[in-house]
């Protein structure tokens, strides 16, 4: 029997992504994001998470999926991250996906750039692909000054 | 963790105190040989030490711990009498079984420690005659025997983790506190305001209490001093009594830990320089034995912490002339300086001479290093001595670092948080004032202020990414708005002016350290959150002075003949620590920014999750190859990077109470270089070149260097002396 695995799917964009639902803690939206000036460019700010300060990091833009639409409003999911304080910001979270490892795909050799490093691969959903976000990827290469 | 992990981590600590315990009773048993008490104490450490050893099957340590023993049964029955040679083998054999201590703590098993040397000379004593003995003393042992009977024993063993997730608790409640009495204050129903009030009032206490669990008396730091006086004393020739005065007086934890280094810094220097030999001393008409001073108390929420020695005091004269000699300060300007001033002159970076740091000591590389660590956590020192009569090093230091006072202020539609300690003074230009008052030196805006130029800097310019050329005209554009808040700052020995939108208030504010994404912002020294849950940063002032490059701007402003009250520290030279780089290049790295200079045998680098380390004044320290800073890459340092005899020659380098040795090919020399007109460049790690000696020379910043280090070894864990 397939081994099935459990996916938080969220929308960034034009994408669906799929993020395991073990890395998830909570889904929160219309919090305040506080900007911090000079700080990496897909660091969107920072959230009070019932007095837990969390940073939010812009799934759109790590992702380049274009610029959010200014009267978007954002959900944040917050990850259950070891130091205890990342958001992904996105534009809406939809259901809990339930996966066969059979449907998995790596990602296409033609696929370059950030999207290559930070998508683990993409289950084929009916009609759709669930893309794999590698979270640690995306905590990782957010510290840097890419934009 | 398992059981048998668990097991071994108590061992670990329980016999880490009995060896404090057994330093400070060695150098009380020297001084009073014949308390038997003191005899009975060391014996039942060692004999603890060699139970437990044998039980969990460490057999070197166990034979260490016997043959200890044997010289203790030896000294018991009489038949030997304690004297220097004899304490220092025992010494020697605490220090050998810590080194195995950290060892069996980060690998489970002891190693291959080489005893035989030890307990050989251990023997070897047994036979020895006795040399003059070097009396020691401290306070306690007047009071002798009486003291250890009354140990307390309702003490219960708390993990500081635990404690620290106390605090952090308690830091919530206060926020959530904040949060509801700003919101019941308008309201009028009594049942619920007086409940809002008791909540104030418990809250407060509850948070007092919480900080109080997390002081420790000061005497955890000074027990290590006997030990550093006694070598340094014995090293020296000379003949020291320690006294200290307030050991209960109690502070934070992570400020002990901070003010360690300095601490001992300070005692050695004492030692070095300050306390004459005995035959100076009796020529004064002094008492041969020099007496060095611990005094420590608690002064309007401070805690003062005093070095004291009566020895030949600062020699002024010689200061001066060191100074000049170092290009710190011109001639006129040492003939117009108070003694106090020219004795002030010692914090200066790059006072200390170029023998202390080149034949690497252990010393610290001088004064400047004590000032800055005790500025870091907030605290002032100063110094003060009177010719023949002795010397007074006296610290001030914040009780806690956890909740501080804050000014706060606007920038936009943002508030950010400015540490109380450094804003010295607001000054509020009205539209007319801002005009005429804040004028032009190049690009460079000043403002008279008492006579003295300040520089300004204008926090929204700080705070936009890519920081334009502040534009020649900004006073011009200044008349728009129509007044100007100065808040007139401090960072180390700098003033400055940061010009913001708005001054609201002071808060109490509780720190929070920020996530890993925003940590490497050199200007925001963490968050808060304020009573109507917004976060609020909080800048980092000596951050924010070094990112608006104040430091050359005052160097700049030095040179108008209008300007003469500037501190001296503000010179345009800066000494130099010169290495050889890769390639037969040459490199050079400001002395300020190193903490000291080391030598490691390459035998004593052990690995630590997969990195490697060393032992390092009772802790792990993580060892960096400065190649590989360099190029960026984390490789282990290389078995070739040895200079003579297998040695690594390592700088140490602190930030924010963590250190990491970087090790280097070789130390050339210490220079003084105008490093105001660098050639700039655009590599990773290098400020600039200067020529030295007709060679082109990179120097480094560390700050920079480091920082994916520093911020690596934090996510890492088991690795990095944390404070």
């Amino acid at each position: 029997m397939a081994e099935q695995r459990q996916y938080a799917s969220c929308v960034v964009g034009d994408l669906l992504v799929g993020i395991r639902v073990e890395e998830v803690q909570e889904v929160t939206s219309g919090a305040e994001l506080t900007p911090v000036p000079l700080a990496p460019p897909l660091v969107s700010g920072l959230l009070n998470l019932r007095g837990h300060i969390v940073t939010a990091i812009d799934l759109r833009r790590s992702l380049q999926a274009g610029d959010r639409p200014p009267d978007a409003r954002p959900v944040n999911l917050i990850l259950r991250a070891d130091d205890g304080g990342v958001s992904l910001l996105v534009d809406q979270v939809g259901d809990v996906v339930e996966v066969d490892n059979d449907d998995f795909a790596a990602p296409p050799p033609t696929l370059r750039g950030r999207l290559r490093e930070l998508i683990a691969g993409a289950y084929k959903l009916d009609g759709k692909l669930l893309l794999v976000l590698d979270t640690e990827a995306l905590l990782a290469c957010s510290t840097g000054q890419l934009s | 963790m398992s059981e048998m992990e668990a097991f071994v981590g108590e061992f670990v600590v329980e016999s880490r105190e009995n060896l404090d315990q057994l330093e400070r009773d060695l150098i009380e048993l020297e001084s009073d040989p014949c308390s038997s008490g003191t005899l009975a104490s060391i014996f039942r450490t060692v004999h603890t030490i060699k139970g437990a050893a044998g039980f969990m099957g460490l057999s070197r340590l166990q034979t260490l711990a016997h043959s200890g023993e044997s010289v203790l049964s030896r000294l018991r029955e009489g038949s030997l009498k304690i004297d220097p040679a004899i304490a220092s083998q025992l010494l020697a054999m605490a220090d050998c079984m810590r080194r195995m201590l950290s060892r069996v703590e980060h690998t489970g098993d002891e190693g291959e420690t080489d005893v035989a040397a030890i307990v050989e000379r251990l023997a070897g004593v047994q036979h020895s005659d006795a040399s003059p003995a070097i009396a020691f003393a401290d306070s306690r042992s007047d009071q002798g025997e009486n003291m250890r009977a009354v140990q307390p024993t309702s003490n219960v063993r708390v993990n500081v983790e635990h404690l620290d997730k106390l605090m952090n608790l308690v830091g919530e409640l206060v926020l959530a506190r904040n949060e509801i009495v700003q919101f019941t204050a308008g309201e009028r129903n009594a049942v619920l305001l007086g409940t809002s009030q008791r909540l104030n009032a418990i809250t407060t206490q509850l948070q007092e209490g919480i900080m109080k669990t997390r002081m420790q008396p000061i005497d955890t730091v000074w027990s290590k001093l006997p030990r550093v006086v006694r070598d340094g004393a014995q090293c020296c020739g000379k003949r020291v009594r320690l006294e200290m005065e307030g050991q209960d007086t109690e502070l934070d934890r992570t400020l002990l830990e901070a003010i360690q280094d300095p601490l001992t810094h300070v005692v050695r220097n004492s030692i070095d320089h300050g306390l004459e030999a005995p035959e100076d001393r009796i020529a004064a008409g002094k008492t041969a034995e020099g007496r060095l001073v611990l005094r420590a108390c608690h002064e309007g929420g401070q805690v003062t912490i005093e070095v004291s020695d009566d020895g030949a005091g600062i020699d002024v004269a010689a200061i001066r002339r060191r100074a000049q000699e170092r290009g710190l300060v011109s001639a006129k300007q040492a003939r117009g300086m108070s003694d106090q001033e020219a004795t002030n002159l010692i914090f200066l970076p790059g006072f200390s001479t170029v023998t202390t740091v080149t034949n690497m000591s252990g010393r610290g590389v001088g004064m400047d290093v004590v000032k800055t660590n005790i500025e870091q956590i907030g605290g002032k020192v100063s110094i003060h001595s009177q010719a023949g009569a002795g010397t007074t090093v006296r610290m001030r230091i914040p009780l806690t670092l956890a909740i501080m006072n804050a000014l706060v202020v606007t920038d936009g539609d943002n508030r950010y948080a400015i540490p109380q300690i450094n804003v010295l003074e607001l000054v509020r230009l009205d539209a007319d004032d801002a005009q005429h008052g804040i004028e032009m030196i190049g690009d460079v805006a000043v403002y008279r202020l008492r006579g003295a130029l300040l520089p300004l800097v204008w926090l929204d310019t700080e705070l936009t990414p890519g920081r334009p050329v502040r534009p020649a005209g900004r006073p011009g554009q200044l008349a728009r708005d129509s007044a100007a808040d100065i808040v007139v700052l401090q960072a180390d020995d700098l003033t400055f002016g940061l010009i913001v939108g708005e001054v609201n208030d002071v808060q109490e504010i509780v720190v929070k350290p920020l996530g890993r994404h925003v940590r490497g912002i050199s200007i925001f020294a963490g968050a808060t959150i304020t009573g109507n849950g917004r976060i609020v940063l909080i800048l980092d002032v000596p951050g924010l002075a070094v990112q608006a490059n104040v430091l050359s701007e005052v160097r700049d402003t030095r040179a108008l003949p209008s300007n003469q009250a500037l501190d001296p520290s503000a010179e345009a030279t800066e000494s130099l620590l010169l290495l050889a780089g890769p390639d037969e290049s040459r490199m050079a790295i400001p002395l300020s920014q190193i903490t000291r200079l080391e030598e490691f045998s390459r035998s004593s680098v052990e690995r630590v999750g997969g990195r490697e380390a060393v032992q390092y004044v009772g802790d792990v320290l993580p060892l960096a190859d400065m190649a590989a800073l360099l190029t960026g890459c984390r490789t282990p340092v290389p078995a070739s990077r040895t200079g003579n005899a297998g040695t690594l020659h390592a700088l140490i380098y602190a930030h924010e109470g963590r250190q990491v040795g970087i090790v280097v090919d070789e130390i050339l020399d210490t220079v003084k270089e105008n490093i105001c007109h660098l050639r700039p460049t655009t590599r990773h790690g290098v400020t600039g070149s200067v020529v030295v000696d007709g060679r082109v020379t990179d120097v480094l910043n560390l700050d920079t260097l480091c920082a994916t280090l520093m911020s690596a070894s934090a996510s890492d864990g088991p690795i990095g002396a944390e404070v």
